[in-house]
């Protein structure tokens, strides 16, 4: 058994692999909790689409990848905010609009760029764990610590502002500054995430971890300390997987996760399908008008 | 003292607000009352910065309110929280004292008694670690209330705590309320219900977009006052008035 955990460590590609794994999915747990409670997990989508072009221009001018991603995911949340208060026009539509603009705009310039470049769309897409390099694990373990540290210093401040909007801005809290300070956030993880999980699915670190664990405590810090440690197994049982199955390891990390969510969803002590039959006992509104409908049929 | 003057605010072109003027005094109760969509609760989050304002000031001892936004406690209605958000009655409580504590600091004992007090005083100390999600409209409601407590602060802004609530929290309401207008504080009232509540209120401020009248409660609900706010459905309320 311990042979079996051990063989893969003597590697440095797979000790590089899971360090930022670990790292990543314990950032993505925290920040995401912040997404879920805003009700704004799309949002974590669309920033993750909308920072292929910084990629990619970035990979084209030599410049470091990182801050071209987080400048090209800062610049869309911008523009869904200025869509969004400037027209009629609703926060999701406008996260639709601005994230396929980008996610189109990067595909575009990738396919340009693939030309004169060695790059792989498919590594911006899904991630290509294997290919971190040490540098890489200093930024992730750079940013994860900036994030960290501003989560917990601003954490009161956060949680009234994410909790009660209004009430935050009437109690004099600096509201929009707040707001901007999260996606600064979500923009620095989603960058820091790219290289474990790819554009694509970020978003079920972000998300799935939070989401199980709300399902099992009833505070956000114990939201977020319980996502991060659902997280890490996550992450490093996923690694594992993937190099003893042969896996692609960004999905094998989010299908962990994912079938972590399942077990919660079905046996939380508080609100598991199974753990509370009255729900599964109680029809389906949409099963009664389907009868309704086919026995209208039956009836002429 | 507290004084709006000439506040008109815009919801994109419809005017919700126009030139409102009145003066709202410490230590009496004081209701905002109006018909449906007249702009009481616009008018609460245009004195306190949550809308913007077209034009006019809200001035308290004669300095801006918004410069001095931390002497206000302000309860939002309830439909805008989230009640499924992960917190118990003891985080929503300490929220109160998020000011107070100033930035990158933890809570100190100070607070943790303030709050303490506080959710004693609207007798929900027997639910600090229940879920917010789990409790009635009344509970919410009085947990808002403690939060507002915790804040110490000077001037009160609730808006429409008594939709939706139990007899004995609209008691437990007004019993703190007039308790803080007789320590002097400046204590508003969104009240969206025109019934038997209406007499706790020392003063009025009768609006419909515009302000009808306000002062006393006596001469606000004088019967051409509510014919103008309410059009012709006010023989009911005329009766209170007396």
């Amino acid at each position: 058994m311990l042979q079996l955990l051990l063989e893969p460590l003597q590697y440095d590609f797979m000790q590089r692999s899971l360090l930022v794994a670990v790292v990543v999915g314990i950032l993505c747990a925290v920040v995401g909790s912040y997404l879920m409670v805003q009700r704004l997990a799309l949002l974590g989508d669309a920033i993750s689409h909308s920072v292929m072009p910084g990629l990619a221009i970035a990979f084209a001018t030599s410049a470091n990848i990182f801050i071209g991603a987080f400048v090209s995911g800062v610049l869309s949340a911008v523009l869904i905010a200025a869509i969004r208060t400037r027209s009629p026009i609703k926060e999701d539509t406008a996260m639709g609009i601005v994230s396929s603009a980008f996610f189109a705009l990067g595909i575009t310039l990738i396919t340009v760029i693939q030309k004169d470049n060695k790059v792989d769309l498919t590594h911006f897409l899904f991630g290509n764990i294997l290919g971190v390099s040490w540098d890489d694990v200093t930024n992730t373990l750079v940013i994860a610590a900036i994030v960290v540290l501003v989560t917990v210093l601003l954490f009161k401040e956060l949680q009234f502002y994410t909790f009660d909007p209004a009430g935050a801005q009437a109690a004099g809290l600096p509201v929009n500054l707040l707001n901007f300070g999260l996606m600064i956030l979500i923009a620095l993880t989603i960058v820091a995430s790219l290289k474990v999980v790819g554009v694509i699915l970020v978003l079920a670190l972000l998300v799935t971890p939070g989401a199980t664990a709300y399902l099992l405590v009833t505070r956000l810090h114990q939201m977020m300390i319980l996502g991060a440690g659902i997280s890490l197994i996550a992450s490093i049982s996923g690694i594992y997987l993937s190099y003893y199955y042969d896996l692609p390891s960004g999905p094998a990390v989010v299908m962990v996760a994912a079938a972590f969510f399942i077990l919660s969803f079905l046996f939380s002590p508080r609100h598991g399908l199974l753990t509370h039959p009255q729900a599964i006992a109680a029809p389906s509104p949409l099963w009664q008008e389907v009868k309704g409908v086919l026995a209208r049929f039956k009836g002429q | 003292m507290l004084n709006v003057n000439h506040l008109t605010v815009s919801y994109r072109s419809v005017q919700a607000l126009r030139d409102v003027s009145f003066a709202i005094q410490p230590g009496r109760l004081t209701g905002i009352i109006g018909p449906n969509g007249a702009g009481k609760s616009t008018l609460l989050k245009a004195m306190l910065g949550l809308v913007a304002v077209d034009q006019g000031q809200v001035n308290y001892s004669q300095q801006a309110l918004l410069q001095q936004l931390r002497q206000v406690a302000y309860v939002p209605q309830r439909s805008q929280i989230d009640w499924t958000y992960p917190a118990t009655v003891w985080d929503v409580v300490m929220m109160g004292r998020i000011r107070k504590s100033g930035w990158f600091r933890r809570f100190s004992s100070v607070s943790r008694q303030v709050a303490a007090a506080a959710l004693d005083r609207v007798g929900m100390t027997a639910f600090r670690d229940r879920p917010i999600g789990q409790l009635s409209g009344g509970q919410q409601q009085r947990v808002f209330l403690a939060r507002a407590l915790a804040e110490e602060a000077d001037i009160f802004c609730l808006d429409e705590p008594l939709t939706g609530i139990d007899q004995k929290t609209e008691a437990v309401i007004f019993e703190i309320l007039h308790e803080l207008a007789d320590q002097g504080k400046t204590v508003i009232v969104v009240n969206h219900d025109l019934g038997e509540a209406i007499t706790h209120f020392d003063d009025l401020v009768l609006l419909n977009r515009e302000l009808i009248a306000y002062g006393p409660r006596q001469l606000v609900l004088q019967p051409d006052n509510m014919h103008r706010a309410y059009g012709g459905m006010v023989d009911f309320f005329s009766a209170i008035a007396a």
